[in-house]
């Protein structure tokens, strides 16, 4: 695990690690995965659970457009202007890895906007196991996958689930109704991603979003120390 | 002179937020304008004598130095759709950014710090090209090129045409695109003594007005 990654000195690149009156900008968190793996569910359970404590705004990028944040705005889990929504021009992976100048500029508006935020969720547009955030975007991704969308996902691998910071299994309490084997499902992910961690959630569950979001306080927290 | 620099900015891949944009072919899809490579070409010859010769026209003047601000201000008269003067200095800061990191230097973070706002794609284009040490010539054919490289590019995905045929508009498209970028390099030395009114001002009422119902439209693909 990389808790630490200093992006400084980079310029105009955006992935600078302060703002320019030198305070640490806002720790960028990327959540990617398949369509329908349940990203939006994450990110909007993520918004009730750490509201209280931090500052913190969402970035949509969709494929139709506004679709994810109007679910977002819906679901007041954040005030409207906390929430922004990019444009991905039909390519969704495009604007999260090859050109991120969109997202890059989404983030800095919302700074600028909301004054300073503890904590970015850029949520990509539902997309393919291939799809991986730069670098120069978030300090770290989380991939979502589902139990529904296939039990053998982890073990076909691919960079999202091998790379990803953290890999969320979501909806684990559908697997009895699509004959999903959730401890294969856990002991494949632990073989494609060595030490990296898993989560297996539902979000439907007493638990919900628990354990996602203690994952993010442990890197807010190294980010900001 | 950097020939190897104008095929960087050129290049559709080149990170500065274009993939997202259709150049007002999603608008014209949707209105059964473009429906096949035929349609395409048609589209594309109007957006390049239009919209293109004021955008090369714009980038030349800028990548000879001319002012930023006084570009800009004859980019908004250029462009009645709020829309498109929006989207074309959102276009402007995201290839600013790109070009800042790819190019630095003092030039462009001046244009940052003075226009914090952003200025028309286009001028910024010019002054990009400018900090790549790229002439007035270079920056005319990008600003050409992108003004129906874009559109082509996007019908492929709008409409699943063939790219090959995609491309063969394009490839037809050339020797337009080479008289387009001369007059706009001519019209920008001109502007250099005369003042920025000297700039064409050729205009696509179609592009304008789509433009703006794209804008208010829900479940679109592309941002313009």
């Amino acid at each position: 695990m990389h808790l630490h990654r200093h992006h400084d000195g980079l310029g105009g690149s955006g992935a600078a690690a302060h703002r320019p009156d030198g305070t640490r900008r806002a720790l960028r968190l990327g959540l990617g995965g398949p369509v329908g793996s349940g990203k939006t569910a994450t990110v909007a359970a993520l918004c009730r659970q750490l509201r209280p404590e931090l500052s913190l705004a969402v970035v949509t990028n969709d494929i139709y457009t506004r679709e994810d944040a109007e679910f977002l705005l819906r679901e007041a889990v954040l005030p409207p202007e906390r929430i922004t929504a990019v444009e991905t021009g039909a390519c969704p992976h495009t604007a999260i890895r090859d050109d991120i100048s969109a997202n890059l500029e989404a983030v800095e508006e919302l700074e600028e906007r909301s004054g300073p935020l503890d904590l970015i969720l850029i949520e990509s547009g539902g997309d393919n196991l291939t799809a991986t955030f730069s670098r120069g975007l978030v300090d770290a991704q989380i991939f979502v996958i589902d139990v529904a969308g296939g039990d053998d996902i982890p073990r076909k691998g691919g960079p999202g689930v091998t790379t990803a910071d953290l890999l969320v299994v979501n909806k684990t309490d559908l697997a009895p109704h699509v004959g999903a084997d959730l401890a294969r499902m856990a002991a494949d992910a632990k073989a494609q991603r060595a030490e990296l961690p898993v989560v297996l959630q539902s979000l439907r569950g007493e638990a919900g979003v628990a354990e996602v979001a203690a994952w993010v306080r442990e890197r807010l927290a190294a980010w900001q120390a | 002179m950097n020939r190897a620099a104008l095929l960087l900015l050129a290049d559709g891949r080149f990170p500065a937020g274009g993939h997202a944009h259709s150049g007002g072919a999603e608008a014209a899809v949707r209105a059964g304008r473009i429906t096949d490579a035929a349609s395409l070409e048609a589209f594309c010859r109007g957006r390049l004598h239009t919209a293109g010769l004021v955008a090369a026209s714009l980038a030349a003047a800028a990548a000879l130095g001319a002012e930023p601000g006084e570009l800009d201000a004859a980019a908004d008269a250029r462009t009645p759709s709020p829309a498109l003067r929006d989207t074309a200095r959102r276009l402007g800061r995201q290839l600013l950014r790109a070009g800042r990191t790819t190019w630095p230097g003092g030039q462009l973070d001046a244009l940052a710090t003075v226009f914090p706002r952003g200025l028309h794609q286009p001028v910024v284009l010019g002054a990009v090209a400018r900090a790549a040490g790229l002439g007035p010539e270079d920056a005319a054919y990008c600003a050409a090129y992108e003004s129906v490289g874009g559109p082509a590019t996007a019908t492929v995905r709008l409409l699943s045409l063939d790219p090959f045929d995609a491309t063969g508009v394009l490839a037809r498209l050339a020797p337009d695109t080479d008289r387009v970028a001369g007059r706009a390099v001519r019209a920008a030395r001109e502007a250099l003594t005369d003042g920025v009114d000297a700039l064409p001002a050729a205009s696509a009422p179609l592009l304008e007005i789509s433009a703006e119902a794209h804008a208010a439209r829900g479940g679109r693909l592309f941002a313009s």
